[in-house]
């Protein structure tokens, strides 16, 4: 081999040697590496070129526009949109306060004994199917909503938009509710591998300082701000995609209505209601269009949760490797 | 300038001075098992070995001392290319084995021919005590079960293991106490009967009675291996070595027999060193 | 008034502090509740011929869902062909050469398709394999398992290799083992044990979806013939069961909840067990 005696003078390892086996390994991984992006790609380009039709008919109405009348064949997306972002921010709301709450019990309060068995139910609680929070929502939830606490709501503040109209039981707060249940898991957990990684010393500076002890874990829980801010995003990505314990309990009906005791529709759940009926091609396309805006929103919000939990992770996350 | 200056003399000191016993016999490569022709080594912007040379003579022991962080691991797992697992780790100068240009080797021939026993005793934790000592041959093809239970018998008693787990080469290897588990990792290497055999303070990690049985066993392999030991412990090095190299930040300060090391030093450092005023 | 600032403090510590417990109290309760309910509502509809006789049509009582629990086998099956090697692999690429710009992205990538919501993937699944084919199979089904089975073990896999410890790479390594052969057999069956955790993670939230097999895999009252026609699947059972008017159809439906319920719990605990004793 020539080789220049300026090269030769910096040895480098790689230029000189080649072993076969190590070389066909690591393309050979490297390509089922690879076939992770190509997935999203694929996706991505798959449910575009499929929605062509419905994209190129509509354009940018296709989101702004309410009316979803497949008798017509004339779609527009908003009230799923809506249903979408209502219905999860709702569950935001019930899950963040008692995610972090869970978070700084686990870290702060929990005897080390009680630290594992209930890490584990909280493990349980995000491994249960969402058909079976559906099946439990559609008949355990929804009734008791109805008779309780709906009520409850009408006859105090009934007066708020937010809360009029008759307890149906199905409709946005159960959603809500049911999402919640869902997404508190992720957040929980999230949230307390954050807190664990505020340094000891933020804490006991704190308390040097004459705070009480909630004090401090106010400072921790600031200190872990953007972790957290990740947790709650990644939570809001998994309340936008869920699709079955929704369909089962939001009532399903394409409107736009500012009570949460109305019934709504998600983009999920009109995917799993419609796409099997969907008999015309603009049908078909149109709802594929919505596969792909939820697709589109989903790795948006992911992929800004996850940069921001990773920012706050790495430093104790790589710390141990070499 | 004077300092550079200084640092040439010693290049040139530890050329020409390559150990007494071996004087009459520099210039025939031969008996250089292995050579270094300014080896500096970095990782990342730190500049870990400066201008290294340096040649080990065949079938001797050769300790290298220092204090921590001063290169001498660096060195050792740098003649085996072991520092290329540490990425942005680049180095330039040469290393020869035999005459042979390491970094122009395959790293694994290179590796197959220099073994390399770790500070802490690492058998594979899935392996029984045969399978470890075996798994450098099975793993690069040998199948023979005949041949490879006789080698596993010779690798075990030059470690001088055999007697301790004949009956139970089926359990696992970490079930053996620290001790034994360094005596196997030292089966396993010479298993693959290297010609080199470089050890990272083989024995820190062990009580005084283990350590004598390593010291113990040093001795015997080197009427059949070429041996570098990096040791921490001046005792040890005085004990089991022929010829002693000393290094500090980064640099090689003296190379000499180790008689003459430890009972004459030639630079005020290791002087120094040898004597407990500093590391 | 300074104490009294104080004692306020103090028991606003007390305060947020019991809401924390709380919320803690809070969390457990429809955990509680789902299972009392499943396994009140489900015990009813259990027996031998739910997981050995067909659906009955609506007014004949009795029969199974014995169909639907081998269809989601094999559609959980078909997603492993798929999900497993392209997981282990990538996983094992990630924790071995995933130390640069491209393992970043692939990484983050990973964990992007994990928020993928599994109803995009079902859409997916339905416009690249069953409006090719033009009719619903279980391809399309396992195709769309197999995507949401990627991200989890690859991120398993590759957080398994990394618990391996160091020094087991480097003494393979320094036997003259090519790093392929280190990989596969020394530092994969080191973390076997928590690589098949992350593998029955995936198959347990495989098993347990419904949304990605709506319009794919679609439904079967029958015994499937083969591959390529709609499959019955537990989940979408359930779907169908508990949203029908049919009261013993309902109770079926709460008996098949059961049982993904009990399957998801037994392979957590599996999972726990198996988590507990890595290094």
């Amino acid at each position: 081999m020539d080789v220049s005696p300026e090269l030769q003078k910096t040895v480098s390892p790689k230029s000189f040697s080649w072993n076969f086996g190590d070389t066909v390994f690591k393309y050979l991984t490297q390509f089922f590496a690879s076939l992770v992006l190509l997935m999203i790609l694929l996706m991505a380009y798959e449910m575009y070129a499929s929605s062509s039709l419905s994209i190129q008919k509509f354009g940018w109405s296709f989101l702004t526009s309410s009316e979803w009348d497949p008798v017509m064949d004339k779609y527009g997306a908003l009230p799923f949109i809506y249903g979408t972002l209502v219905s999860s921010l709702l569950a935001l709301v019930i899950a963040l306060p008692l995610g972090i709450g869970i978070a700084v019990f686990l870290v702060e309060l929990a005897p080390k004994w009680l630290e594992r068995p209930f890490s584990f139910t909280v493990e349980l609680l995000a491994g249960i199917p969402s058909i079976v929070y559906g099946l439990w929502g559609f008949f355990i939830m929804v009734p008791w909503l109805r008779s309780t606490v709906e009520p409850f709501f009408s006859k105090h503040v009934g007066f708020i938009p937010l809360f009029e109209g008759a307890p149906y039981g199905v409709g946005m707060m159960a959603a809500g509710v049911i999402l919640s249940i869902m997404i508190l898991p992720i957040i929980a957990s999230i949230s307390r591998d954050v807190l664990k990684a505020v340094p000891i010393s933020q804490k006991e500076a704190a308390l040097a300082l004459g705070s009480t002890r909630w004090e401090a874990t106010r400072i921790g829980l600031s200190y872990s701000r953007s972790g957290i801010i990740g947790a709650t995003i990644l939570g809001l990505g998994r309340a936008l995609g869920e699709t079955m314990a929704v369909t089962m309990v939001i009532g399903n009906r394409p409107v736009i209505k500012a009570s949460l005791l109305e019934p709504g529709y998600t983009m999920a759940s009109v995917l799993a209601n419609e796409f099997t009926e969907a008999t015309s091609e603009m049908y078909i396309s149109a709802l594929i269009e919505i596969a792909l805006v939820l697709f589109v929103v989903a790795l948006l919000v992911n992929a800004s949760a996850r940069l921001l939990v990773w920012s706050f992770t790495r430093n104790s996350d790589t710390g141990g490797r070499l | 300038m004077a300092e550079v200056l200084e640092k040439e003399d010693i290049i040139i000191n530890t050329m020409a001075s390559l150990p007494p016993t071996s004087t009459k016999t520099t210039d025939q490569p031969a008996v250089k098992k292995i050579t270094a022709e300014s080896i500096n080594c970095y990782f990342g912007k730190v500049h870990a070995l400066k201008n290294i040379s340096f040649a080990i003579p065949e079938h001797s022991v050769v300790a290298i001392i220092g204090p921590s962080g001063c290169g001498k691991s660096t060195f050792l797992r740098s003649i085996n290319r072991m520092h290329e697992l540490i990425p942005d780790s680049r180095i330039t100068g040469k290393l020869t084995l035999d005459g042979d240009d390491i970094y122009a080797m395959d790293a694994v021939v290179v590796r197959k021919r220099i073994g390399m026993v770790f500070q802490k005793p690492n058998p594979f934790p899935t392996m029984s005590i045969f399978d470890n000592v075996s798994a450098g041959l099975r793993m690069n093809g040998m199948r023979d079960k005949k041949a490879l239970a006789e080698i596993v018998e010779k690798s075990l008693k030059q470690a001088a293991l055999w007697n301790e787990v004949k009956d139970s080469l089926s359990k696992s290897g970490i079930s053996l106490s620290g001790g034994q588990q360094q005596r196997l990792c030292i089966a396993r290497t010479l298993a693959v009967s290297p010609e080199v055999i470089l050890m990272d303070e083989p024995a820190s990690a062990l009580d005084p009675i283990s350590t004598a049985k390593i010291e113990e066993l040093i001795y015997e392999l080197k009427k059949d291996y070429t041996i570098a030991i990096v040791t921490h412990n001046m005792q040890q090095a005085a004990r089991v070595s022929d010829y002693t190299a000393f290094f500090y930040m980064g640099e090689l300060i003296e190379y000499d027999s180790t008689k003459s090391i430890f009972t004459i030093p030639k630079k005020k450092q290791t002087e120094d060193y040898i004597t407990g005023r500093f590391g | 008034m300074e104490k009294f600032f104080f004692q306020y403090r103090t028991f606003k510590s007390v305060v947020m502090y019991g809401l924390c417990i709380l919320s803690a109290l809070i969390a457990v309760v429809p955990l509680v509740l789902i299972f009392y309910h499943t396994i009140s509502l489900g015990i009813g509809a259990l027996n031998v011929d739910f997981f050995t006789k067909l659906p009955k049509p609506v007014g004949e009582p009795g029969g199974g869902l014995a169909n639907a629990i081998v269809g989601t086998m094999i559609l959980v099956g078909l997603g492993s062909l798929i999900g497993l090697p392209v997981g282990v692999f990538a996983g094992v690429y990630l924790a071995e050469f995933g130390r640069n710009k491209f393992g970043t992205i692939i990484r983050f990538l990973t964990d992007v398709l994990n928020g993928v919501p599994s109803i995009v993937t079902g859409v997916v699944a339905y416009t690249v394999v069953v409006l090719p084919m033009k009719h619903f199979s279980a391809y399309a089904g396992g195709f769309a398992l197999g995507i949401l089975m990627i991200p989890i073990i690859t991120r398993t896999t590759e957080e398994m290799l990394k618990t391996v410890p160091h020094s087991y790479r480097e003494a393979a390594l320094a036997l003259g083992i090519p790093q392929w052969k280190t990989t596969l057999r020394i530092i994969i069956p080191a973390a076997l044990g928590g690589i098949v955790t992350g593998i029955m993670l995936s198959i347990a939230r495989a098993a347990g979806e419904t949304a990605p097999l709506l319009f794919t895999a679609l439904n079967n009252r029958f015994w499937h013939t083969t591959l390529n026609q709609p499959i019955a699947s537990l989940t979408v059972f359930i779907y169908n069961y508990g949203v029908s008017p049919f009261e013993d159809w309902i109770a079926q439906a709460w008996a098949g909840a059961l049982v993904l319920i009990l399957l998801i719990f037994i392979l957590s605990m599996v999972v726990r067990f198996a988590t507990r004793q890595r290094y």
